[in-house]
């Protein structure tokens, strides 16, 4: 498969997870693992572009596949937008959360793009803060730093708007 | 984990030949809950068929009106269909309330309708469940049952089916198509699941070796104006403790058609035929709703945790009604 740009041949067996592939067979550490049952999205990475729980994937399913992690957000030296906006909204405490919901939110911002409808509206309106964070939900912080996540979020969406 | 044996095949009759004649064997399909159960040592499969490479992921038109939706198609995807969310918007509804966006891009519709219960005794190995090893008891009776069924229990197994997705299922009719080395049949949703009696190890009319290939739902004009709701304990990322599927088609103030289904309640995904044989040709108000919905209720079997639900899927299901009654809140 391809992580974070780069071509790696492993032989991993059939019942390694995703995640335990790139933590431990690769020296991928910034996916996370919260509670190994796809319940908190600290593990969220992109698979082609799409966002999914690493833990519940087993390794094997995704031969071929592009994935991307924290590590592969931003272009060289400059950060993604988001990342940047998580600084300045002081969206992370502790940071175990945060490569997820990084992940997380690039292809958040990608899913409204492109008309996914959510819970909240079944049009894919303005992003507001109740959108957010219904789209968001499956990534928890045990920090609490919910508010700072939604504004660095609004913010990029602001930006990408204008 | 225990270890086992991984194939992909590439096309159906593959799939089907891989199963046929191992008991050990199972489909994988985005694994959001088998993978769950292998690592917790509920599920022991010898050979693992991952079933993400059939082509079986594409929605097509029925004749007559209806959709076929491929069993591999996920569903987030499935949620975003345009035809889905104008024809039969509770179905678009019920998946968007279940999970989250992360493991409904994984999941599969084949996936959602076999996946299991999240009663807590079922994955506790020091627990007793008669589902994990028949003959064992159930913890759960007389332990903590506040998210336990209170339709179609038995003395062996309370437990809730948890699928959001199979009560719009049930409400919609849909017809679940399954192949295996013995040809290709089709099965009511209705009838697919299964309740506990002494079996509760046995949960659908599925046999081990049959594929899910795909879902189709029949033409329903009505259906359009329809409409999921769900309770439960988080704003989202949480399973129902109720849910209602319902839809409704009201003329000169008579009910013409209805179609009412409940999740969180139900040993299975719950189509409410009671509560459609009264509301049907009858007024359409409050007080023909909490009838209806209390002729469903009448049968619960309830145990000191879960003896609300009774009231709250009461409830639920007059909301649901009026909201679609009153047009209020409806796409
Ligand atoms: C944290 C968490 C929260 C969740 N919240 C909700 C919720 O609120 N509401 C809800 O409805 N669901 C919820 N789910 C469950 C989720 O919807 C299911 O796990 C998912 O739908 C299963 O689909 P899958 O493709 O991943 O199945 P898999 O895990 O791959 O398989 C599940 C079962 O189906 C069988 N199977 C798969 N495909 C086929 C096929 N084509 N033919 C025959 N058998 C097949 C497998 O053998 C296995 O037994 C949640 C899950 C998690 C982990
Ligand atoms: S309710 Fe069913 S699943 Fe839960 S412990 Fe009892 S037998 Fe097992
Ligand atoms: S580690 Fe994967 S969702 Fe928690
Ligand atoms: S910043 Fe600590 S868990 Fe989110």
């Amino acid at each position: 498969m391809r992580v974070n740009g780069a071509v790696e041949s492993l032989d991993v067996q059939p019942w390694v997870s995703l995640l335990d592939a790139l933590r431990d067979r690769l020296g991928v550490t910034g996916p996370k693992k919260g509670c190994d049952q796809g319940a908190c999205g600290a593990c969220t990475v992109l698979a082609d572009g799409v966002r999914i729980n690493a833990c519940l994937a087993l390794a094997v399913q995704y031969d071929g596949r592009e994935i991307t992690t924290v590590e592969g957000l931003a272009s060289g030296e400059e950060l993604h937008p988001l990342q940047a906006a998580f600084i300045r909204h002081d969206g992370l405490q502790c940071g175990y959360c945060t490569p997820g919901q990084l992940c997380s939110a690039v292809a958040m911002l990608a899913e409204h793009r492109a008309g996914m409808p959510s819970a909240v509206t079944e049009r894919s309106g303005e992003l507001t803060e109740a959108e957010i964070r219904e789209r968001m939900s499956g990534n928890l912080c045990r920090c609490g730093a919910y508010n700072g996540i939604v504004d660095a979020i609004r913010d990029v969406a602001a930006q990408e708007a204008r | 984990m225990k270890p086992f044996a991984y194939v992909k095949p590439a096309d159906v009759a593959g799939a089907v030949r891989a199963v046929s004649g191992e008991p050990g064997a199972k489909f994988l399909g985005g694994g959001t809950n088998l993978v769950d159960l292998m690592r917790e040592g509920v599920e022991r499969p010898d050979t693992v068929v991952d079933v993400t490479g059939l082509p079986l992921d594409t929605i097509d038109e029925l004749p007559g009106g209806g959709l076929r939706i491929g069993a591999l198609v996920r569903n987030g995807t499935l949620t975003a269909d345009e035809r889905v969310r104008a024809r039969y918007p509770v179905l678009s509804q019920a998946l968007l309330a279940g999970a989250s966006a992360q493991l409904r891009n994984m999941a599969t519709v084949g996936g959602n309708l076999l996946q299991r219960t999240r009663c807590p005794y079922f994955y506790d190995h020091a627990a007793a469940c008669n589902k994990r090893e028949p003959g064992g008891g159930c913890d759960a009776l007389g332990g903590l049952n506040r998210s336990h069924a209170v339709l179609g229990v038995s003395g062996s197994c309370i437990a809730a089916h948890p699928s959001d997705m199979c009560v719009a299922l049930a409400a919609l009719d849909a017809v679940i198509e399954v192949e295996s080395v013995r040809g290709t049949r089709r099965i009511p949703m209705t009838g697919f699941h299964r309740l506990p009696g002494d079996t509760p190890e046995i949960e659908t009319e599925l046999a081990p070796d049959e594929l899910v290939t795909a879902v189709e739902l029949p033409s329903a004009p009505f259906a359009a104006r329809s409409r999921y709701r769900k309770v439960r304990d988080r704003a989202s990322y949480a399973f129902a403790l109720v849910s209602v599927a319902a839809a409704l088609e009201v003329r000169d103030g008579a009910v013409t058609a209805v179609r009412l289904a409940l999740g969180g309640v139900g040993a299975k995904p719950w189509r409410a035929h009671e509560a459609e044989r009264i509301l049907l040709g009858g007024p359409a108000g409050e007080e023909s709703f909490t009838r209806a919905a209390e002729a469903e209720l009448a049968g619960a079997d309830v145990r000191p945790g879960n003896a609300f639900k009774v009231h709250l899927a009461r409830a639920t299901v007059v909301a649901t009604l009026r909201e679609l009654n009153t047009g209020e809140g409806t796409a």
